[in-house]
């Protein structure tokens, strides 16, 4: 039975499990209230969440390795983009037909390369980011090349759209709670077991009954689908989109933003998406200093907070540790 | 070597096999682990598999469950297992507890038991009266299902495995050195609870190195050296380390 202190640290880990996503909420509640260049900021922030929830799902649930998770944003951004800006498509359909894009993309690229493990999966990965980045680039008659596609219309349905930055923060919050309530929704689903079972070992989930290669690739196909959506509404709220935007600086952000955040945990995308998009905007005031303070933040963070700071709170939880009422008779002091 | 207080009775040839392995090769890259093992598990049967480390036992059991690149035919009741699918192998009711446990150290004691019952989905009656059942042999786990299954001892985490399997209710439990890293009282009340399954009617390949444990509940075991199988035992009629001993040696 647990003891009245377990009881205690159990309440007061649950408690506190909860604060790094308070935090977050706390910091988005206070830029629609004080609005201005925070709100963008803020903006940004809550789109890569999208991004690097999409992101974890691959490599925190599954344990697989992508570096190119760019190339399914850049799918979503661009397909939106052009239907909207260049014929004049609604957003909402100009997104799905974009997500539709990036699933083929992933079934396309994933079935033969998900067979691969370790370092050839990640390199497989990185060249699809590679190929639809120089796409974006060489097929000028349709994305512009460099010079991008401009003038795409803001986020709404029929006559109704979303347009000032408040309303935006508003409408991307509850798009990132969707994103979040559905990863939580799928790591407690027999399908985010399943992806937790292969990633600590492929031959054992196998044993249990588990069609590893299928689940890969569905965890895949989820992840692009988070990150084509994310892609959409960048281009959506900024109004412009050009290679760059998707380049390899998106996946090395979103690499960034998972670690310090917290791999594997739900709420660690929002927090390293907040903390890694605050973060330089905290030392702007140091001028020539920033990009060296900002440096030396993220090795602090990454030395004191291993697992990322959402799993800061962890210590705390394992208290549910319970002493056993009955004593193995064979059984003394855990090894 | 001490004697069981009740031995394992010989089951007789008539019971049907339930796994007829013949003449089952497996290769690590260019060395050659196992080479054309023949062995069978009949019905109601616990067959255990002795032999040194490298003796290419767990190779055996790897290969049953297709996890290995073998070439061979086993057989489990009237279907062939294919030599490659393992979740095709166990969704045919071939079940095995992995040497070192093959825990999910990050999850619950829950969650793994939830993962055990993946073929029928993890929750509703059927995986109630599954855990129930699993929960009654190893009333620990009951103690510790919110637990992160890492942090357990050895012992419990062994329960875990072995109960982990159970909810896949198989109808042939394969089962890699058990008593690994265990105390030998541990390992003692593990292997009587495999025994009261196997009573009860659970077929079981067993491999182990702790021989006089292994033999104490064996219908019949076969001694396995330089990947083949180099002797049949009867295990009533080891009364010695002696009489063991030439079996492994000889």
């Amino acid at each position: 039975m647990p003891t009245s202190r377990n009881s205690t640290s159990t309440s007061f880990g649950r408690i506190l499990s909860w604060v790094p996503a308070a935090l977050a909420v706390a910091l988005v509640g206070y830029a629609i209230v004080v609005g201005g260049y925070i709100v963008t900021v803020a903006g940004f922030a809550l789109i890569y969440a999208v991004f690097v929830t999409g992101l974890n799902i691959f490599m925190g649930y599954a344990g697989q390795a992508s570096f190119g998770q760019n190339a399914f944003a850049a799918i979503g951004g661009y397909t939106s983009a052009v239907l909207t800006a260049t014929y004049g498509w609604p957003p909402v359909p100009a997104m799905l037909i974009g997500v539709a894009g990036a699933i083929v993309c992933a079934v396309v690229v994933g079935y033969p390369t998900l067979r691969l493990k370790g370092h050839y999966l990640a390199m497989a990965t990185l060249a699809i980011g590679l190929i639809v980045y120089e796409t974006t680039v060489q097929w000028q008659s349709v994305t512009q090349g460099y010079m991008g596609i401009s003038g795409i219309p803001p986020l709404g349905i029929g006559s109704f759209e979303i347009v000032s930055d408040r309303a935006q923060l508003i409408f991307l919050s509850i798009v990132v709670a969707i994103a979040m309530g559905s990863a939580w929704l799928i790591r407690n689903s027999r399908f985010g077991r399943a992806l937790v079972a292969l990633s600590g070992s492929e031959d054992a989930a196998r044993a249990l009954g588990i069609d590893v290669a299928r689940y890969k690739l569905a965890a895949f196909i989820v992840s692009a689908t988070y990150a084509s959506i994310a892609g959409s509404m960048f281009v959506h709220i900024v109004g412009f989109v050009s290679p760059e935007v998707f380049g390899m600086n998106m996946v090395i952000l979103g690499f960034t933003m998972l670690y310090v955040g917290g791999i594997g945990t739900v709420i660690g995308p929002l927090v390293g998406a907040i903390v890694i998009n605050l973060l330089p905007e905290t030392f702007r005031a140091l001028k020539d200093y920033q990009d060296l303070v900002y440096g030396i933040a993220l090795i602090l963070l990454l030395i004191y907070a291993p697992g990322g700071l959402a799993a800061l709170t962890r210590p705390f939880k394992r208290e549910r540790t319970v002493k056993p009422a009955v004593t193995l008779a064979s059984e003394g002091a855990k090894p | 070597m001490a004697q069981a207080a009740v031995q394992a009775p010989a089951i007789a040839g008539a019971q049907p096999k339930i796994l007829d392995v013949e003449n089952l090769s497996a290769r690590y890259g260019q060395v050659e682990a196992l080479h054309s093992v023949s062995i069978s598990v009949r019905a109601g049967e616990l067959v255990a598999v002795l032999g040194p480390n490298g003796a290419g036992k767990s190779t055996l059991l790897r290969s049953v469950m297709g996890l290995t690149t073998s070439t061979g035919s086993v057989r489990f009741g009237d279907q062939s297992l294919p030599r490659r699918g393992t979740s095709k192998i166990a969704r045919a009711g071939v079940v095995l507890v992995p040497e070192g446990r093959g825990i999910f150290a990050p999850m619950s004691v829950a969650e793994n038991l939830q993962l055990g019952a993946y073929m029928i989905g993890g929750r509703g009656d059927e995986f109630e009266r599954r855990r129930e059942r699993v929960l009654t042999l190893f009333p620990r786990l009951k103690e510790r299902l919110d637990q992160v299954s890492g942090s357990m001892s050895g012992g419990e985490q062994q329960m875990l495995a072995v109960g982990r399997a159970l909810m896949a209710e198989p109808r042939l439990l394969l089962l890699d050195e058990p008593s690994l890293g265990l105390a030998p009282k541990v390992t003692a009340e593990i292997l009587e609870t495999l025994g009261q399954l196997n009573r009860d009617g659970l077929p079981i390949l067993l491999v182990e190195q702790k021989a006089p444990l292994a033999l104490k509940l064996a219908n019949r075991a076969c001694v396995m050296s330089n990947g083949r199988i180099s002797a049949e035992v009867d295990p009533r009629e080891i009364n010695s380390h002696a009489d063991l001993a030439q079996f492994y040696f000889n």
